[in-house]
């Protein structure tokens, strides 16, 4: 009897506190993700991570915006004209742009953000080497003038990833882009609750209220960013059990990237859907100031070592989200897929590679793989190499660490036996690839700082070219010959592409225009 | 009085030490907080121009100077990565990180003794079997498989509890306690089970004593009897207590990840990982600070339990 009377009570207690005590939150409308990272930096100028970029696109808007075609698409702007030769452009802001605190957006914020971003930014420095010249022509109307031609403005202007060109209050954008903005101020859906900030745990976002939509529906990143929602949090939740957990219950709409261990067990879940979060394609890092990978030789033979599919799989994505083999270094499905000069390292062939490696005079000296061991997919990967140069008969030194000493490795030019290294891995998203100047390794001059310091002048021009170059068939010309000549000299060698996948409520509407891994949280609702 | 001042005079070289070793660690481990604001597409010549940004820089002493004399002047820095005060991020990870302290404590305290008392008052019993069962079951499981175990049965099955997150006092009553129930009963399990043993061992000790035995020949009741054998076998208990609690504000990790609470543990776990040295620098030494802080609580405590103790 007194067992059964503890038992109730401890029921009845159990069910008094889950009853008593909702959150005033609770009556807003609101949508829960678990972000892929934690947000610590919150300048998408200061840092590449795709976390704080993802960041930028909720506070801030940007002139042009890529569509789910990857075509850029007017955003902030309304109209736009360009003379025949591409040197000059006129643009013209869209009526009522206005900055969270109210006040008008005007041409010469967007100049100062413009030349803020150039001093970061790749796509922004090629500008700048074209002689880009900014002028305001009123508060809304500004111009661009060109030294010399320049392919790629509206790319630029519609940049998606790396540092996207995010437009910010003249006060701020004149602060100096090598520190971090103190404020966030922007003119995009959502304002930042910096009260409502735990660094490691939750970023707060309410719906602006000076958002001034586009007519067009979301598309990619262009469109209406109205939010259905009133507010949306972002939550940091280390543990994928208790995120997956958090989803099957409800407490959370959407995990932005779903460890693929989990893939398999949601799929047959009714209320979960799943889908692709965007293409990535594995890097392998070569150091090319010391031997072997010195000798492009001995490049194209780790190339010919390297099976994709394996790769990928060992990464631990099904087959349905794997590509099992892609021939062009900027993402298979992207706007700029060409398989030229791919067909040598389309299948394996390690005797190939073997005698490369003897052509490059390797000897057996030991090799040192960077392996993180912090990081799942990285670690499967790095092993993954490891296995790969030991078909070849090289002598790995597999060295482990966690990834952040990696990073502080990887930037030292050390010889490998005196603390350098010879190889280490990463991963990038589709936009960090998928073109020769978005593409870090492809579009790192001779004479760059990128660790691995890839250097062949023969790229150097070719890249040169393909910027300049305004007609599209010629582009497309020099691109193939662009990645013929990296598939010769191999700045890096491609370990396959794979989609990062998203789990969602079922509930959720919307879900279709999540596009390409950017947190286009405004296209859903509930 | 005296006593107590000493004591406190005593904390300054070890927080000195503490400080010392915990900058020399954090700084000459492997990894550059630079490199990873940077990003992985960054340059080395962005690397270094960040780390002249940050101060990282310059030469070991000079940091270690300056930040011993913004700690000198109550300043324990800004973190490089967030740029938000430490004192603020502590103050965002204290409630969560007191709250389950103090619950799992009570919770133990509620259980453990009262546990340990009886299966050292049926020693050889099959309820004392039952208890070292449980102790040693208690013990053995991961913390983080426990974790597991509750969110699936008392979120996920029965959705009694959240699943994770904490909901602060600010957010009403209610919220609070239904955030802290399953973290709490998680982590009160391996600490119910320590003190259950350590009780038990102790009341044992006692209850074989010959004033014990005058006692209970002289016809004392079951309840005076253990009341007395229990003051006896406070200290061991107390400061078993003690430890615990220290060891809870230190940060329980593991809890904190599987719950998604947001604790000091998980601060520092997070802030080591990406080499974020204000964080690290300031949040250990304040944690070493409590430690010493809880232990001479524990030292002044015996005399609530034995006066004959003097200082």
């Amino acid at each position: 009897m007194n067992r059964r009377l503890l038992a109730s009570a401890a029921t009845w207690g159990a069910l008094a506190l889950a009853t008593v005590g909702l959150p005033a939150v609770a009556q807003t409308k609101t949508l829960k993700v678990v972000a892929h990272a934690d947000v610590k930096i919150l300048d998408p100028t200061f840092t590449t991570a795709y976390i704080s970029r993802n960041f930028g696109y909720m506070v801030y808007d940007t002139l042009f915006a890529q569509d789910s075609h990857s075509k850029p698409q007017p955003q902030m702007v309304d109209k736009y004209t360009s003379s025949k030769d591409g040197k000059a452009w006129s643009f013209t802001l869209r009526p009522g742009l206005k900055f969270s605190d109210g006040a008008a957006v005007t041409s010469a914020d967007v100049i100062a953000s413009l030349q803020r971003w150039s001093v970061r930014d790749s796509l922004g420095r090629a500008m700048g080497a074209a002689g880009a010249e900014w002028k305001a022509v009123d508060a809304s109307t500004f111009t661009l003038t060109l030294k010399e031609p320049f392919g790629m403005v509206l790319d630029a202007l519609a940049k998606p990833s790396g540092y996207p060109p995010f437009i910010l209050p003249e006060r701020l954008a004149k602060m100096p882009a090598t520190s971090p903005l103190p404020e966030v101020l922007g003119s995009g859906p959502f304002i930042f609750k910096r009260d409502e900030w735990v660094p490691g745990n939750k970023a707060v976002f309410v719906r602006n209220p000076q958002y001034v939509a586009r007519s067009e529906p979301p598309n990619g990143l262009s469109g209406s960013k109205q939010s259905h929602f009133d507010r949306v949090e972002w939550l940091y939740l280390p543990d994928a059990n208790s995120s997956v957990a958090a989803l099957k219950r409800g407490e959370v709409d959407l995990i932005e990237q779903l460890p693929p261990d989990y893939i398999a067990p949601l799929s047959t879940d009714a209320t979960i859907k799943i889908g692709s979060g965007g293409a990535y394609q594995g890097f392998l890092v070569l150091n090319q100031t010391f031997p072997p990978f010195d000798n492009p030789k001995a490049r194209q033979a780790l190339a010919h070592a390297v099976n994709q599919e394996k790769f990928t799989a060992a990464m631990g994505y099904p087959l349905n989200m794997r590509v099992t083999y892609c021939a062009t270094y900027f993402i298979c499905g992207g706007p700029n897929e060409t398989s030229a000069g791919a067909e040598p390292f389309r299948t394996v062939d390690v005797a190939k590679g073997k005698a490369l490696l003897a052509e490059a005079g390797y000897t057996g000296e030991k090799v040192v793989l960077l392996v993180p061991t912090d990081v799942p997919y990285l670690n499967a990967e790095a092993l993954m190499t490891a296995q790969a140069m030991k078909s070849l008969g090289m002598n790995v030194d597999m060295q482990n660490m966690d990834w952040a000493s990696i990073g502080a490795r990887r930037a030292k030019k050390d010889a490998p036996e005196a603390g350098g290294w010879n190889v280490y891995v990463t991963v990038a998203g589709e936009f960090d690839v998928n073109s020769p100047i978005t593409n870090a390794y492809l579009s790192a001059a001779c004479g760059s700082s990128l660790p691995g310091w890839p250097c062949d002048k023969q790229l150097d021009e070719l890249r040169s070219a393909w910027i300049k170059e305004t007609d599209p068939a010629k582009r497309k010309e020099l691109l193939d010959a662009f990645q013929t000549r990296a598939y010769q000299a191999i700045p890096y060698v491609n370990a396959g592409q794979y989609s990062a996948a998203y789990a969602a409520r079922s509930s959720l509407k919307g879900l279709d225009k999540l596009w390409a891994g950017m947190p286009v949280v405004w296209a859903l609702d509930r | 009085m005296g006593y107590v001042l000493r004591r406190l005079l005593a904390t300054l070289p070890v927080m000195a030490v503490v400080a010392v070793v915990v900058f020399l660690l954090i700084h000459l481990s492997p990894g550059d907080p630079a490199a990873l604001i940077a990003g992985d597409l960054a340059t080395v010549d962005d690397i270094e121009k960040l780390r002249g940004v940050l101060g990282l820089d310059k030469p070991l002493w000079q940091q270690f100077v300056l930040w011993i004399g913004r700690l000198a002047s109550g300043d324990l820095g800004v973190s490089i990565f967030t740029q938000v005060p430490v004192t603020q991020l502590l103050a965002q990870r204290l409630e969560p990180t007191v709250s389950i302290a103090f619950f799992t404590m009570l919770l133990t305290l509620l259980v453990a003794v009262p546990l340990g008392t009886l299966a050292a008052w049926r020693a050889g019993s099959w309820i004392d079997r039952l208890v070292m069962l449980f102790a040693v079951l208690a013990f053995s499981v991961p913390v983080f498989l426990v974790g597991y175990l509750l969110v699936y049965a008392f979120a996920v099955q029965l959705p009694w509890f959240p699943v994770q997150g904490y909901a602060r006092i600010a957010d009403g009553m209610g919220a609070w306690l239904r955030s802290l129930v399953l973290p709490c009963v998680n982590l009160a399990l391996v600490y119910i089970a320590l003190v259950t043993r350590m009780t038990r061992a102790t009341v044992l000790e006692v209850l074989h004593e010959d004033y014990i035995r005058t006692a209970r020949a002289k016809g004392l009741g079951v309840l005076p009897v253990l009341g007395h054998a229990l003051r006896n076998a406070a200290i061991p208990i107390a400061t078993t207590i003690g430890v615990g609690i220290a060891l809870l504000i230190g940060g329980v990790v593991v809890t904190e990840t599987v719950f998604g609470i947001p604790g000091v543990g998980r601060l520092v776990i997070d802030s080591v990982q990406r080499h974020d040295y204000p964080v690290i620098q300031s949040v250990l030494l304040i944690s070493a600070g409590v430690y010493v802080l809880i232990n001479l609580l524990i030292d002044l405590s015996y005399r609530l339990f034995d006066p004959r103790i003097q200082y």
